[in-house]
């Protein structure tokens, strides 16, 4: 066993990994959820909200990441939508619109038929220049953005009217995947404009970096597969309805595979650990 | 003159966007700083898309080893680029049935679409779920616990492991929430750590980038630092 384990071959951690990611999407295992302090700040931001209020959502981040951003990005247009806010929609990643659509057809299409594009909502698609766009629509929003996603002309759009600059919206919600991303918003909006008030959910790897940031510039942080299962959790119990949609639970669905994979990686450093004193005592390692 | 047009545009623009940024009369000037980046952020992709086909026309011509793939490279990148500025399969808008080209390039059901939805989608996520397993790879390789430093950071990977999962939360289910222990639940020990530590850790990384990019910048803008310009070779 100890010389198997000594020279295992890669292929059996991966299907290990395989093994352990595959059983609990098949059987869909679930865990309940306990919403930490960081996600109730985000739900609680939100609620303080009232109808009516625009609300900043920029989605930067793509395909790759949609698997552990996706959740958290379909429950906040949830919140929102439920609680009547004005959505505009931008990203600052070129595929990022596409997550936009996407957002707007599962959730707002499907479960809000009654919002209005252009009224109740808008996607002010990608514009290129990353730190530099935030830059400029901080203080002059239709020096870049003179159309939607669409090709639509800003002046045609009822609910831009009077919104000259992102200092004219109640919250930002960003939804990053890197760079640029909620690192960018509270640089070059946040910090020099204090009054704008800003909620993040990033990717795993990005959210140690955004710790120092809570809760000056940031109140409230959504990190990984786990910040949006909870985030879920609270929205659905205060909106959800007795029966809400499975698909308003796909963080809950995804912390299952995590769970087990996390077990199994620790199962494995501490296998790989009980061969290292072995080899030691055994004098095979120095 | 090739390097000293690239040295005054460099400075004058990083004086204005540090002047506009300290005085409000001024804070006009960084905004057409900003709008002029954003243009030219615009037109890099023409050059990266020239820079792509220089560099893998040249791999084909040279049949250096792996060629083929720069084939397939060239060919899905022009194939996209065709179907995406060409519109083709895009209805024209109802507000202008008569311009063909008035549609959405995002519309449904469009070769672009497709191509967006059934390969590039199914490859980036891939390929980024690919992450999992030499994660595991690399835990089963590297992880030693050889010393006091790496006892400890095997210690805190296991206690944010299972914090953020249930696992962390039934582990210790056992301490009541109200108990002079409670702050022992790996859930809390799991924020503790995020809340504590790596704040701590990470303010103390973030200044020293913050003064690095500072002097960094200054010597770029003072021209005293012009490595960015390439040694002028081609």
């Amino acid at each position: 066993m100890y010389e198997f384990l000594k020279n295992l071959d890669r292929r059996w951690i991966f299907l290990l990994m395989f093994v352990s990611v595959a059983i609990p999407v098949l059987f869909e295992l679930t865990f309940p959820e306990k919403a930490t302090g960081l996600a109730k700040a985000v739900f609680d931001e939100i609620e303080a909200l009232d109808p009516g209020d625009k609300v900043l959502m920029a989605w930067d981040f793509d395909p790759a990441s949609e698997g552990e951003l996706g959740p958290m990005a379909t429950a906040f247009t949830y919140h929102c939508a439920t609680k009547g806010l004005k959505m505009y929609y931008m990203s600052l990643w070129p595929v990022g619109p596409q997550m936009v659509d996407d957002n707007i057809a599962n959730v707002i299409n499907a479960d809000f038929p009654d919002l209005e594009y252009g009224v109740d909502y808008v996607n002010l698609g990608y514009k290129s220049g990353y730190e530099g766009v935030i830059k400029v629509i901080v203080t002059d929003l239709r020096a870049l953005y003179t159309t939607d996603a669409h090709g639509t002309s800003v002046r045609d759009i009822p609910m831009m009217r009077g919104v000259e600059s992102i200092q004219h919206m109640d919250l930002i919600i960003n939804v990053s995947a890197g760079y640029a991303g909620t690192p960018e918003w509270v640089l070059f909006a946040v910090t020099p404009y204090p009054d704008l008030r800003m909620v993040a959910g990033v990717t795993g790897v990005q959210a140690p970096m955004l710790y120092p940031y809570i809760p000056e510039q940031i109140p409230g942080l959504l990190g990984a597969i786990k910040g949006a299962a909870e985030y879920e959790k609270l929205v659905m119990d205060a909106y959800g309805g007795p029966d809400p949609p499975r698909k308003y639970f796909k963080g809950k669905l995804r912390m299952g595979p995590q769970l087990v994979a996390h077990i199994m990686i620790i199962c494995l450093i501490i296998v790989a650990n009980l061969v290292y004193f072995t080899g030691k005592r055994r004098g095979e390692v120095s | 003159m090739k390097r000293l047009i690239p040295l005054w545009i460099t400075a004058i623009a990083g004086v204005v966007m540090i002047v506009s940024y300290f005085i409000p009369f001024t804070q006009g000037w960084g905004e057409d700083a900003g709008i002029y980046f954003d243009i030219l952020a615009a037109i890099a992709f023409i050059l990266g898309g020239g820079n792509i086909l220089k560099i893998h026309l040249k791999k084909i011509s040279d049949r250096v080893a792996g060629w083929g793939y720069s084939v397939i490279l060239l060919t899905a990148f022009l194939a996209t680029l065709f179907i995406g500025l060409g519109k083709i399969g895009v209805h024209p808008n109802p507000q202008y049935p008569g311009y063909t080209w008035s549609g959405y390039y995002r519309q449904m059901d469009t070769p672009f679409w497709w191509l967006y939805e059934y390969v590039f989608k199914p490859l980036t996520a891939t390929m980024f779920a690919m992450l999992a397993f030499y994660i595991a790879s690399a835990a089963f390789r590297a992880f030693r616990a050889k010393n006091i430093e790496a006892v400890l950071l095997l210690g805190t990977a296991f206690i944010i492991l299972l914090g953020r999962t249930f696992a962390g939360v039934w582990l210790t289910s056992g301490i009541p929430d109200d108990s002079a222990f409670a702050g022992l639940k790996i859930e809390n020990l799991s924020v503790y750590i995020m809340q504590v530590f790596n704040t701590a850790g990470n303010r103390a990384i973030m200044i020293g980038i913050a003064l690095g990019i500072a002097s960094t910048s200054l010597k770029v803008i003072l021209g005293v630092d012009r490595s960015w310009l390439g040694s002028g070779e081609e």
